[in-house]
């Protein structure tokens, strides 16, 4: 009798049963795979790197020797690998300067004036750099800024050859032509990443209320004086979230900087080239902490002045 | 770190382990199939340019279906023999030491290749794949490293390497400052050191892969020198090529492959190898220590020998053959002066690239090893 009451029970009716009596075993389950590849393919991988970089590498037959030590970071220290450092994080820094420089108006416009169709051209004009590949990208840009590239054409071409060379003739962030300068790496650099500036800055200058742009005019504020002190604080967790992008993504690239400048190594390069045949895993270790330790310190300061509060 | 363990005491091992090897004693019915590691553009069967197959053949001949893995670093090559599952690998001078001292690669019984006896004989017995007189591979390809110059600024071939380490007025009448080039590799120390065998021979380099303390910080010195007239150092063969067109860089070490190429698109350009001599690669088909088609892995050995491949592969590649006779029977594309622009004739002016490692033949120890190269080198292209 008790067949017709309650029919055979499945697999799933026994699992929805299970699960049921004990909604936190679902729970559990249902996070295990995102804890899984949290914990041990990402976290545990830096894990690895992070103990890697406190090895060192025996200065006589050149084998890692796995005890713990801070030699390795020490090492970081001695000039040229110092250099290496500076120079990622200047211009880390530089790129994300300009990068804000030239995002605010564009984000702006398309924020607050485009309409209809086109603020679908400016959204499908920032976005459209990313659909090509990044390294015919950056290959273009090499063409454009060569000795005989276009952009020294250009400036012959108006008179402003002098200038260009001026430009270049500029002690350190100068050279023989755009393509083998800093100020090279810095355009290329400010091209690629500027997008991931824009984005972020545009969805925090639309949540911009008109109501508050109104009160600040009938408070007797001018425009300048709105943008100060109404625009800019509202939309600052935007303009550092893409900073946080562009600051982030020009100190782990190590291909622009190869194709595009003067050879001189930036952080990426610095870690591909110590692993491998050269064996020192754990000076390459070291190096790509140095990234994580700063975004971290940026990461901390940036939630400080709000930019996650949004989140 | 087993990797490297085996690299660095590559040279220890090698000579305690030879006597161990075994190898085929006679061929047995092919597999079906064999498995290769190889440089992208080694192996080709006529997918990039109809013209370059050197398989189809082979497949339809020996019924050795090949299935070619490409690699594009040497640490790649050597993980992947570490890993297993493969029968042949086309080694170059810094990985082949490192496959025989880790046992991943077995003596090879050159008896079983009768192409053998076409090797070069300046080949047969070279030090990369010979260790106590048992082979581990069959030659594959080799070449130098020339120096590339623009014909409308050097009229003569430039005679000394010197015009990319010191600065100096070029045959224009302007100086070489910005218009030279030099490879951004650590192995690029060994031309620095090559340049100062020939003129500084008070520091006694007799290897340009062996360097001592004292050798090692002259060599940095020069390549201090060579970073003010370097605007660039070159990594890609395609950035190069376009630095040389578009960059007006003049001069600099490249490879057979670039000067081929642009030589074809019909820019001045020419190579030579100066009187210093040059630096060179040297690569060997080695066979795996537990390959599962030594059979056809033999025929692919003994096939990598034939006068045809040989011709084709070399000026697919910039390369030279390993048998000489492909220069000039005219079983392939390639022809006597093709070989000479390849660098065929100036065999004995090449030191073929080695790992450096600590104990060489100065004594233990007494070498600057390669790791060093690496992060000094950094320093060196960062004005250090």
């Amino acid at each position: 009798m008790t067949g017709a009451a309650h029919p055979a029970r499945g697999l799933a009716d026994l699992l929805t049963g299970v699960f049921w009596r004990r909604p936190k075993l679902l729970t559990a389950l249902l996070l295990l795979p995102p804890l899984l590849w949290l914990g041990v393919v990402y976290v545990g991988s830096l894990i690895a790197l992070l103990v890697q970089s406190f090895y060192s590498i025996d200065q006589f037959t050149g084998l890692v020797v796995p005890e713990f030590t801070l030699k390795t970071y020490g090492e970081l220290l001695i000039p040229s690998n110092f250099d290496v450092i500076l120079r990622t994080v200047a211009m880390a820094a530089a790129v994300t300067i300009a990068s804000v420089v030239v995002a605010f108006p564009v984000a702006f416009y398309a924020a607050r004036h485009a309409r209809g169709r086109w603020k679908a051209i400016f959204y499908l004009g920032i976005m459209l750099p990313l659909w090509s590949s990044y390294l015919v990208k950056v290959y273009a840009w090499k063409l454009i800024l060569a000795k005989e590239g276009i952009v020294t054409w250009a400036a012959e071409g108006i008179g402003a050859g002098n200038l260009l060379n001026a430009v270049l003739a500029i002690p350190v962030i100068g050279g023989n032509s755009l393509s083998t300068s800093y100020i090279g790496t810095f355009l290329v650099f400010l091209y690629v990443w500027l997008p991931y500036m824009i984005l972020p800055m545009q969805a925090s200058l639309e949540r911009v209320p008109t109501s508050m742009l109104e009160a600040s005019a009938d408070l007797g504020a001018g425009s300048w004086r709105t943008f100060r002190s109404v625009i800019l604080p509202l939309a600052l967790p935007g303009v550092i979230a893409g900073s946080i992008f562009t600051f982030s993504l020009t100190l782990g690239d190590y291909i622009i900087p190869q194709i595009v400048g003067s050879s001189r190594f930036f952080i990426g390069q610095a870690v591909y080239s110590l692993q491998g045949t050269a064996g020192n895993i754990p000076l390459a270790a070291a190096f790509a902490v140095v990234p994580i330790a700063i975004m971290l310190v940026y990461l901390a300061v940036a939630r400080k002045l709000g930019a996650f509060d949004a989140l | 770190m087993k990797k490297l363990l085996i690299s660095t005491t590559a040279l220890a091992m090698v000579a305690t382990n030879a006597g161990a090897a075994e190898m085929l004693a006679a061929l047995g019915a092919p597999e079906g199939q064999v498995n290769i590691v190889a440089w992208p553009g080694y192996i080709e069967r006529g997918e990039t340019d109809k013209a370059y197959d050197w398989v189809t053949k082979f497949e339809e001949a020996t019924g050795c279906k090949v299935n070619i893995k490409t690699a594009n670093t040497s640490d790649e090559m050597v993980a992947l023999m570490n890993e297993g599952g493969f029968d042949l690998v086309t080694a170059s001078g810094d990985a082949s030491l490192r496959l025989v001292a880790g046992k991943r690669v077995q003596a090879i019984n050159t008896d079983l290749i009768p192409s053998w006896s076409k090797v070069d004989d300046r080949l047969k017995d070279a030090p990369w794949f010979t260790v106590d007189g048992t082979h581990y591979g069959v030659p594959y390809q080799w070449g130098p490293n020339v120096l590339m110059y623009n014909t409308e600024v050097f009229k003569e071939a430039p005679k000394s390497w010197s015009v990319v380490f010191e600065e100096q007025t070029l045959p224009d009448g302007q100086s070489n400052k910005g218009r030279v080039q030099a490879y951004d590799g650590p192995i690029h120390i060994a031309d620095a050191a090559q340049y100062l065998m020939a003129h500084k021979p008070e520091l006694g380099i007799t290897s340009p892969y062996e360097l001592n303390e004292d050798q090692y910080k002259a060599a940095l010195d020069l390549l201090r020198q060579q970073r003010e007239l370097v605007g660039r150092y070159w990594h890609d063969a395609f950035i190069q090529m376009d630095d040389f067109k578009n960059e007006g860089v003049v001069a600099s070490g490249s490879w057979p492959f670039q000067v081929n190429l642009l030589k074809s698109e019909g820019l001045p350009i020419s190579s030579t190898i100066p009187e210093e001599g040059a630096t060179g690669w040297a690569d060997t088909t080695m066979m795996h220590a537990e390959a599962a088609h030594p059979n056809c892995a033999y025929k692919w050995m003994e096939h990598t020998l034939s006068s045809n491949l040989q011709s084709d592969l070399s000026v697919w590649f910039g390369s030279n053959p390993v048998t000489p006779a492909s220069c000039t029977d005219g079983s392939g594309m390639q022809t006597a002066e093709g070989c000479t622009a390849n660098g065929m004739d100036d065999f004995e002016k090449i030191r073929f690239w080695t790992t450096p490692v600590a104990n060489c033949s100065q004594g233990e120890g007494a070498c600057v090893p390669y790791y060093r190269w690496v992060s000094d080198y950094i320093g060196v292209i960062g004005g250090r």
